[in-house]
């Protein structure tokens, strides 16, 4: 899920119809627009106002959209294809500013932070600027022949930074990597598409060393392309292949994607038209989760655009209509659960359209909108003073700067307040990136253990396995009991070597252990209680009828009770402690599927094996024994979970339990209850026939509208 | 009164006035016309204002002195004195775009405080001051028309019936508890009907509603009556309470009575013999033999056929019929018989005697004509039975004795006369009983007549002693089971097996019932009260005079066709509801 929070126009665009921005280059709060006239514009978003602006004399084109280069503090373009200015943003005149001519034509400049800014010329060629400016008019070989720049852009991984460009040539399609240190370039020839579809568009991200090339292709397909970073020793060109990412489709009709950009490792932003029929194109913009081919948010933009976009941090730029766009959005961290739907607690959130909130923006930078303000409240907030706005509610942005920093006592302070005080829809789509900073520093600093907070995290129902699997391993690492129920209570996607890793803690841990532990007893089973509450007489009559839980509970704790009656059959003893008892029934509760369990749970010791045996036999029996009557409480154990781990358990550890001697017994007491269970219904099946015959009689025939009977009347 | 143009007739209730007091006549014209109810016949007497629109409805003050007629989009107040319009108020039309753009006042009712209810095809229910004219309150109950109106005598309460099915109870309630405001209030919803509820009728305890779905229904206000008793059910009145079908024991035949037509059967049969539960194949299926339609719009009020098959009467409101129908093998005549006697007034009741040489026609003022049956298919009036009291009362119901002795009728009046056709003369009466009958016979052996009464009990009485018989007086001391008497429909047919003089059947829409006499009626019974638990259990070991079977649903008609064979008519409620026009068409969403 993703959520468009806040849309806002920043500037509109010149010429009729709307002519496209030629670039758009971000820094912060400011980005810099170049026309495909002659003007250079700076603003400053949050205010939505320019800043300055800058054009180059009549006559002259801008060719080349400008850059900042954030170490000299210089903003540099080209003009005409080889004139090439820097100047900084207190000159007023382009003319009057550093003007070099080079030798050939420039496609692009690259800016890229702590490092001189890199150029690409038309040939394919990659110059440092500082290099180039040293003798501007030094001879710039031709790479490629024939064949035309269509995209370029730069990636900074951890040790060097790359500058990757595609060609094209007769419809094919070459992919160059230019390193920079050391300085050698690679050259790949991409896969060719299926029939008549090209690329339209193309973005590029890093990951684990090598280049994921995202190609959009008319036909409404995103592909996947990888690009090895390590030179390789064959001379010839090789051919990558490429991997279908994704199909654009949108309720059955083709979304024909213009331009595709990268948000995050998971989703992606494309923009263009969906083509629902012949009459009816209409363009909107949407964002995709890649890892699972979900549609995660999409907008209509009903003016039409150009379909140019650009995404820096949270915001989005769009051309719309005679508009440049700003949308500020959010995306929910990406988790199985929460694409297949199986969050146990799903709030489809409503896209909210809110105005920024001046006061705001002046106190703080960090926040651009304030996203979780109703607009009813708008003139109320203003009223407040400033500190109160900053004690009241913290944004996403602010709380994950205080998780990475701060004292845990700070941080479970502010998290606890920004618990109580988030929206929903708001709470849902961040909830993922709080659990995972917070587990992030978990795993960084030992003593950091903020267990208030998961507890609570994990109480809202927001949280799944797969959103944060580190989650469960620290809370398995620090033997964090409660924490472990309350995953396996909440979480519908708990994997089942972790399901068989909590198994085996909670069959192990030592009773003093456990009983110190501030545990949830909700979960306790009335069937370890039974036994008491069947001595108890009267007592039990109440609890049958399903009336007064109170009851079991408090007798539940008295556990002493049960070791000590000693003239009760062994039988009916419960091997284990309420607590222990509770915990096991969690996992007895919990969804598996037994093919991928059954391996698992060979890692169980033969103590644990019998233990846990022992406890389900023992439960079985008070479940049968009890079927007819109605447990109290919501997590209740049946016949056929109880039954499937017994199973379970006996295929996994088979011949370890024939050779135990202490096993014999039990399993000869389960082999003949079991068979007693056969035989009663197989006695019932007999009389089945009697039963339906009874009924027969009991529904006559249907005779017609005419009949002559015999009857008899007594 | 029963042309086109008449739409409706109110009679003045003022139960003193009632015969002196002018009935009025709504007519399609506009006009309201008033009658006079005189003993033997009705006199017009004048008319009040003409107005533009026809009158739909009408609705007398108490005092007898005003009177509200509904029309369209409107209603007036006439003054009877001067009959002339005291009062003209326009009922405003639909408030939602509406299809059609008239809003007819289906139905009125005038309390005696001078409010004027009124319920109209835009689907409100409305409260108007007559004296000044204005709206005291408004209520929209349906999207549908409302269409009757009833008040409660006591005027705290009154139903109105929708064309949805549904029933509304207003109840006249202080606006605080125990203040002296009052105001009309909606209270309950009823839903007993499927189809249009066409009239209402509001008693102490209960209503009674009835619609197009042909179903009375009687719902008892629970706030008037002890719950969980037997005045507490809800009754629902499937069939007439009379027999709509005759048999033709020796001819094998079945005459079904149709509203607007008769239909004549043959019955199939078996050749072939099984053990009981055993359904047998049908060797001759059943014929349809005669369809026989009524002439002009009158319902059939009664009919018969004779036990020899060759005769069916039948009568409508005004006059009644009698054909002659003749079966050679395949082939069958019918002619009318044309010379039948001119009778005052029309038949409430048929009956062929035994050896069909009689026809019995019970006619509306008490007296019962014998007509003769020639074999020549000629009819001629014998003479004309009549009661020693000059009674103004129908009659109801006949039976004849086997042997043509006695005739017994029973009428409105609830008196049972006797009468001796060999002498013509009234042989004696029955001690009136305080319920209606609803079936009468004589047993073709001992000449007594069993007699069952809507409050579900049976005497028998002794013609020849001119008294109740000794096993009638001695069920009367016993007392019936408490089953037998908290059965919902009337007995509707009594009759006999040929060889067995002790058995009488009796039979209601649910259950048809073998009496044997000659059995000893339970000692026990009578504590039925007390231990009905007990007796439950003791009754089932024990051979017993009631042999009920219940088998058969719901039932129109059983008779004894031979000593061995019964002729038993079912008529599913589905079938009916089956032919109905669809209920109102409601827009559901989503289709």
């Amino acid at each position: 899920m993703a959520v468009f929070r806040e849309r806002f126009t920043l500037c509109s665009l010149p010429g009729t119809p709307p002519r496209a921005p030629l670039g758009l280059e971000a820094d912060a709060d400011r980005v810099l627009l170049t026309d495909r006239g002659r003007t250079v514009t700076l603003y400053k978003v949050s205010d939505q106002k320019p800043l300055s602006c800058w054009s180059v004399k009549q006559g002259q084109t801008i060719t080349c959209p400008a850059v900042w280069n954030s170490e000299t503090e210089e903003f540099i373009l080209v003009h005409d294809g080889k004139v090439l200015q820097i100047w900084k943003e207190d000159d007023t005149d382009l003319d009057k500013v550093f003007k070099a001519t080079l030798s050939s034509d420039v496609y692009r400049i690259h800016s890229l932070p702590h490092t001189e800014p890199l150029v690409l010329f038309k040939g394919g060629a990659v110059k440092n600027l500082d290099a180039l400016l040293a003798a501007p008019q030094q001879e710039i070989e031709n790479i490629i022949s024939n064949e035309v720049i269509r995209w370029s852009d730069t990636l900074i991984g951890v040790e060097k930074h790359v500058l990757l460009f595609i060609t094209e040539q007769d419809r094919n399609y070459f992919i160059y990597v230019q390193h920079c240190n050391p300085y050698f370039l690679q050259k790949f020839k991409l896969e060719q598409g299926v029939g008549s579809s090209t690329p339209l568009s193309f973005t590029a991200y890093l990951k684990n060393k090598v280049i994921a090339l995202l190609c959009l292709y008319s036909s409404g397909y995103v592909c996947e392309v990888l690009v090895p970073l390590q030179e390789s020793k064959t001379a010839e060109t090789q051919i990558l292949p490429k991997s279908v990412l994704l199909r654009l489709n949108v309720c059955g009709s083709i979304l024909k994607g213009t331009s595709i950009v990268i948000l995050d490792k998971d989703h992606i932003a494309v923009t263009g038209c969906l083509d629902s029929s012949e009459s009816n194109v209409k363009d909107c913009f949407s964002i995709w989760n890649v890892k699972f081919q979900t549609l995660e948010a999409s907008k209509e933009l009903p003016q039409g655009t150009t379909g140019q976009c650009w995404a820096y941090d949270d915001k989005l730029f769009i051309t719309h209509g005679r508009e440049l766009e700003v949308i500020l959005y959010k995306c929910e961290t990406s988790s199985l659960a929460a694409a297949v739907g199986k969050s146990k607690d799903t709030h489809i959130s409503e896209m909210k359209s809110l105005s920024t909130d001046w006061n705001m923006l002046q106190e703080d930078d960090l926040m651009c909108a304030h996203p979780d303000k109703p607009a009813k409240d708008e003139s109320k907030r203003l009223l407040r003073s400033r500190k109160n706005v900053q004690e009241g509610t913290l944004t996403v942005e602010q709380l994950l700067v205080i998780i990475k920093g701060a004292s845990q006592n700070t941080v479970e302070e502010k998290l606890l307040a920004f618990l109580s005080s988030t929206p929903m829809p708001v709470f849902q789509v961040s909830i993922g990136y709080i659990v995972s900073t917070l587990v992030n520093r978990c795993k960084a600093e030992s003593s950091f253990y903020p267990r208030r907070c998961l507890v609570q995290l994990i109480q809202t129902q927001g949280v799944s396995y797969s959103m944060c699997p580190e989650l469960m391993a620290i809370a398995v690492e620090k033997t964090d009991i409660h924490l472990l129920q309350l995953c396996l209570q909440q979480f519908p996607d708990i994997p089942e070597a972790v399901i068989c890793t909590c198994l085996r803690i909670f069959l192990s841990i030592g009773d003093d252990h456990l009983e110190t532990m501030n545990m949830n007893l909700d979960f306790v089973p009335s069937h370890v209680d039974t036994v008491q509450n069947n001595k108890m007489d009267e007592l039990s009559k109440i609890v049958q009828n399903g009336c007064t839980f109170e009851l079991i509970e408090e007798d539940s704790c008295d556990t002493q009770a049960i070791q000590k009656s000693h003239e009760l059959d062994l039988n009916e003893i419960c091997p284990v402690g309420p607590y222990r008892a509770t915990l096991l029934n969690t996992i007895i509760c919990s969804a598996y599927s037994e093919t991928f369990l059954l391996p698992h749970l060979k890692d169980l010791s033969a103590k644990e094996v019998i233990l846990f045996l022992q406890y389900l036999q023992y439960v079985y029996v008070q479940c049968s024994k009890e079927s007819s009557a109605h447990f109290p409480g919501i997590f209740r154990l049946t016949v056929q979970q109880i039954m499937d781990w017994l199973c379970l358990l006996l295929d996994a550890h088979f011949t370890v339990v024939v050779m135990l001697p202490e096993a014999r017994g039990l399993l000869s007491k389960l082999h003949k209850f079991v068979r007693a269970q056969v035989h009663f219904y197989s006695e019932l099946n007999k009389i089945e026939g009697s039963l339906k015959h009874l009924q027969r009689i009991n529904h006559p025939e249907d005779k017609g509208l005419y009949s002559i009977e015999v009857i008899k009347l007594t | 009164m029963r042309y086109g143009f008449f739409w409706l007739l109110r009679c003045r209730k003022d139960e003193a006035l009632t015969l002196r007091s002018p009935p009025q006549v709504g007519c399609e014209d506009g006009s309201v016309k008033l009658f006079q109810v005189l003993p033997d016949r009705i006199q017009f007497e004048r008319q009040l204002d003409r107005q533009k629109e026809r009158i739909l409805s009408l609705s007398w003050h108490p005092s007898g002195t005003r009177i509200a007629a509904g029309s369209i989009d409107r209603f007036y107040i006439f003054d009877i004195k001067s009959g002339h319009v005291s009062r003209q108020i326009l009922v405003e039309r639909r408030l939602q775009g509406s299809p059609s753009p008239k809003c007819l006042v289906w139905d009125l009712a005038f309390l005696s405080d001078g409010t004027v209810v009124s319920v109209d095809s835009a689907g409100k229910v409305q409260f108007w001051d007559s004296e000044m004219g204005t709206l005291l309150s408004k209520h929209p109950i349906s999207k549908a028309a409302v269409l009757s109106v009833a008040v409660a005598e006591a005027e705290d309460s009154l139903v109105v019936g929708t064309s949805e099915g549904t029933v509304y109870q207003f109840q006249l309630l202080p606006v605080k508890l125990g203040g002296s405001e009052h105001h009309w209030v909606r209270t309950r919803l009823f839903r007993h009907h499927t189809h249009d509820v066409r009239t209402v009728a509001h008693t102490a305890t209960a209503f009674i509603s009835g619609g197009l779905d042909g179903q009375l229904v009687i719902r008892p206000l629970m706030e008037k009556v002890e719950s969980k008793t037997y005045e507490a059910a809800l009754r629902i009145v499937a069939f007439p309470h009379r027999c709509l079908v005759s048999c033709a024991r020796r001819a094998r035949l079945l005459l079904f009575q149709y509203p607007q037509h008769l239909e004549l059967w043959r019955l199939g049969t078996t050749n072939t013999f099984g053990r009981p539960g055993e359904v047998l194949p049908v060797s001759c299926p059943p014929q349809n033999l005669l369809q026989l339609k009524a002439k002009g719009p009158e319902h059939i009020r009664s009919s018969c056929v004779s036990p020899c098959g060759s005769w069916i009467a039948y009568s409508t409101a005004t006059r009644f019929y009698l054909h002659r129908v003749q079966l050679t093998g395949e082939q069958v005549s019918i002619n009318r018989v044309l010379k039948t006697p001119k009778l005052n007034g029309s038949a409430h009741h048929l009956l062929f005697s035994s050896d069909s040489t009689r026809l019995f026609v019970a006619s509306d003022c008490g007296c019962v004509h014998v007509l003769s049956l020639l074999q020549s298919g000629a009819c001629k009036h014998l003479h004309t039975l009549r009661p020693n009291l000059e009674r103004s009362e129908a009659v109801y119901q006949l039976a004849v004795s086997a042997d043509g002795k006695w005739l017994s009728a029973a009428g409105g009046d609830r008196d049972i006369c006797i009468y001796n056709l060999e002498n013509t003369k009234l042989h004696c009466t029955v001690p009136s009983y305080g319920c209606p009958v609803t079936a009468l016979a004589i047993h073709p052996v001992t000449n007594n007549l069993i007699i069952a009464h809507s409050d579900q009990q049976v005497f028998e009485f002794s013609i020849r002693d001119k008294g109740y018989t000794p096993w009638s007086r001695k069920l009367q001391q016993l007392g019936l089971h408490k089953d037998w008497l908290e059965r919902d429909t009337p007995i509707t047919h009594i009759a006999f097996r040929p060889r067995h003089p002790s058995h009488v059947l009796l039979h209601d829409t649910y259950m048809f019932c073998i009496l044997d006499t000659s059995l000893p009626l339970h000692e026990d019974a009578a504590a039925s009260k007390k231990q009905a638990q007990l007796v439950k259990t003791t009754q089932r070991n024990r051979v017993h005079a009631f042999k009920i079977c219940k088998r058969f649903q719901p039932l129109l008609f059983v008779d004894f066709l031979d000593d061995t064979s019964l002729v038993v008519v079912e008529r599913p409620l589905m079938d009916i509801k089956a032919q109905l026009p669809p209920p109102v068409y409601q827009k559901k969403f989503g289709t």
